[in-house]
């Protein structure tokens, strides 16, 4: 359904350098109307790069980005009047109220002041911070600037949202409210989110498509469980599993099952990374040598594996060639396995 | 040609788009600004520095009043700027030297702490120009200065009226009105100055040292430089003719030029005594004929607009430098 729909991010052949590093290289990016797109990768990927691009805030070394048919560098205002961005560590002039705090952005916005009254109560409302209103946010707890940064990009009432890193550093009680929060903004406004995180979790809780990033290259994109179906049809399966009595032998039993790349020990139970699918074998063999299976659990859809092998591969690749397309790296995985 | 030209119409479209909303921005900001530094205490005592110099310079003055109106009894009211009493130094010169304490104050921190706050980052993802954060700033800052130097003025004219009895006549309200507005221009090339440091400098630690140390060479040890500067390349001796001693005086003074306080040291108080003639060196022979007397206002704005020139274009500089280098900076969080 989605792909009907024209992107409203779109960016062709974006490339930003610094001196000689590339933060950010030949990025091909298209993200659609509603949708919570998690730009995921290690700290100095180019995320941030990436987005600061988008927003306007730095001119690409070369290619070009619109959302929603405006392209990003020539018309900074017009992006910035409806992409909201909510920077990591978002910062307030800790010696005004939560709600001046807003009131100031709806001003800056250009709002008309009773207009900007009644937003600033409602999304005080809506993200629970009635109560702390005001108080100077030089008070505020980390959890609560959060809060309060995201009622102060939704003040201007923007179709697309950027956030950066914006699960660091909360509990999880506060996470959980967060994740809520930025999942209503999606199915309930139709915002288009854009979340840029290392925080494999919580981004795989309520995103619908990721893109992978890799020293400044988008090594992977897609729907979460088509990621994970690309990865079995590469022949990579991950069981966990544990049984009882927990001995030497049942490791040994693991790695003897055929096909078997490698079996780690990780807590309470074992890793076995395959090349083809060892469920059943798994069964029959421990069952034969008079094991019972505590645990048993296929990894398929768990992000976290998906971003260790992307990473693992990419890094290989790194070293093997330069300038590859991200669209062919699937392929490439194939013609190795 | 064709990024040329694409560049241009965008251009145009942000010269549009700045007649609708752009200047909501800048408004917003200016007023938050203001509001503050109002609010802020470094503006309290600020206040309060400048109240206390300027009670204990109209006390000087108007204590040695009787003295200065016995030998010349002419612009009794300038003589309450100008006249310093007993180790209390006159206002002018006290302006002189803690008018950069002001500019300093208002500004040393205006960029760099909205960024270790972490609020540059989204104050510049707003729909705003980014030249409206430090407009709006400057803006501020300038209005602030100009309406305490100019409350400042009045205080002390006011106190000045009940004290000696004595009227003022229009010229005398001129040039101080005109002294007025050189020390707000004087003040607002140091906030310039803060600012621009405040853009350079992460810290605004550093920012305040830098701007302070630049105020102690300008007061202190710029005339030192100049002397040395002097010596050194128009020597003089006993056997030196009047054409060196000219050389090297006319030196000493182009340095001395150079630096802002001497500059306006030296508008103000041509300014405020009609006596002065020239700010130069004038020979006994360039002065045969001359009629004594005093100069009209208009004469002595005359005198000291290159003065005004000078320092409205060091302003100017200094803002445009921190314009462009704030301009330039890339926004990244902490």
């Amino acid at each position: 359904m989605e792909e009907t729909l024209s992107p409203i991010i779109h960016t062709e052949g974006l490339t930003k350098c610094y001196g000689s590093k590339t933060a950010v290289s030949e990025l091909n990016l298209d993200i659609y109307p509603g949708e919570i797109f998690g730009l995921l990768g290690p700290n100095g990927a180019g995320k941030t790069t990436t987005t600061l691009m988008l927003l306007g805030l730095s001119e690409p070394t070369s290619g070009q980005a619109w959302i929603d048919g405006k392209n990003c560098t020539r018309e900074p205002i017009a992006i910035k009047r409806m992409v909201g961005y909510l920077p990591d560590n978002v910062g307030f002039y800790s010696d005004m109220t939560g709600r001046e705090n807003l009131h100031f952005t709806g001003r800056l916005n250009g709002l008309p002041e009773d207009v900007i009254r009644t937003r600033a109560e409602d999304l005080l409302e809506k993200v629970g911070m009635t109560q702390a209103a005001d108080q100077k946010t030089g008070t505020y707890s980390r959890g609560m600037k959060q809060r309060l940064g995201v009622a102060d990009v939704l003040m201007k009432d923007p179709s697309v949202i950027i956030m950066d890193e914006p699960t660091l550093g909360i509990d999880p009680e506060g996470m959980r409210e967060l994740m809520q929060l930025i999942r209503r903004l999606a199915s309930e406004d139709g915002r288009t989110i854009l979340i840029s995180s290392h925080q494999l979790y919580q981004i795989q809780q309520i995103c619908d498509r990721v893109g992978l990033f890799v020293e400044g290259k988008l090594v992977a994109c897609g729907k979460i469980d088509e990621l994970a179906r690309s990865m079995h049809r590469e022949g990579q399966y991950v069981l966990e599993t544990a049984a009882f009595p927990d001995d030497a032998g049942f490791k040994e039993l693991l790695e003897n099952l055929g096909n078997v790349d490698s079996v780690e020990r990780e807590g309470e139970f074992y890793v076995v990374r395959s090349r083809s699918d060892a469920k059943r074998e798994l069964l029959r063999r421990a069952l034969d040598a008079g094991y019972t299976l505590a645990h048993l659990r296929q990894r398929e859809n768990d992000l976290d594996e998906i971003y260790h092998r992307y990473f693992e591969e990419a890094e290989q690749e790194h070293g093997n060639e330069t300038g590859k397309k991200p669209g062919r790296f699937a392929a490439f995985a194939r013609e190795k396995g | 040609m064709e990024m040329k030209l694409e560049k241009n119409q965008g251009g145009l479209l942000r010269l549009r788009e700045k007649k609708g909303r752009g200047e909501s921005g800048l408004s917003a900001l200016y007023h938050k600004e203001l509001a503050d530094h109002i609010g802020s205490r470094r503006f309290l005592i600020v206040l309060v520095l400048i109240v206390l110099t300027s009670y204990a310079s109209i006390y000087g003055a108007v204590s040695n009043l009787s003295d200065a109106v016995a030998s010349d009894s002419d612009f009794i009211f300038l003589k309450l700027f100008t006249l310093s009493g007993n180790s209390i130094p006159s206002f002018t010169s006290f302006i002189a030297l803690l008018g950069p304490f002001v500019g300093l104050t208002l500004g040393f921190d205006a960029i760099n702490s909205e960024r270790a706050e972490g609020t540059l980052n989204r104050l510049v993802s707003q729909p705003i120009y980014r030249d409206s954060v430090i407009n709006g700033k400057f803006l501020a800052g300038a209005a602030i200065i100009t309406v305490m130097v100019f409350s400042m003025g009045l205080f002390i004219g006011g106190v000045g009226l009940l004290v000696t009895g004595i009227p003022p006549s229009a010229e005398e309200i001129g040039r101080v009105l005109v002294f007025l507005v050189f020390t707000a221009v004087y003040i607002c090339f140091w906030l310039a100055l803060a600012i621009l440091f405040s853009v350079l400098c992460r810290h605004a630690a550093t920012s305040a040292m830098l701007g302070i140390g630049l105020w102690i060479f300008f007061a202190l040890f710029m005339s030192l430089v100049a002397t040395m500067t002097a010596g050194f390349l128009y020597p003089i001796n006993d056997t030196a003719t009047v054409g060196q001693v000219l050389n090297n005086y006319e030196c000493q003074t182009a340095i001395n030029r150079l630096s802002p306080y001497y500059l306006y040291s030296e508008a103000v108080s041509t300014i405020m005594n009609p006596n002065v003639r020239s700010t130069n060196l004038i020979l006994p022979q360039q002065l045969s004929g001359a009629i004594t007397g005093y100069l009209s206002l208009g004469q002595s704005i005359l005198l000291v607009w290159p003065h005004m020139t000078g320092l409205l274009a060091l302003t100017a500089v200094i803002f445009g430098i921190s314009y462009i280098g704030f301009m330039r900076r890339e926004v990244r969080s902490r």
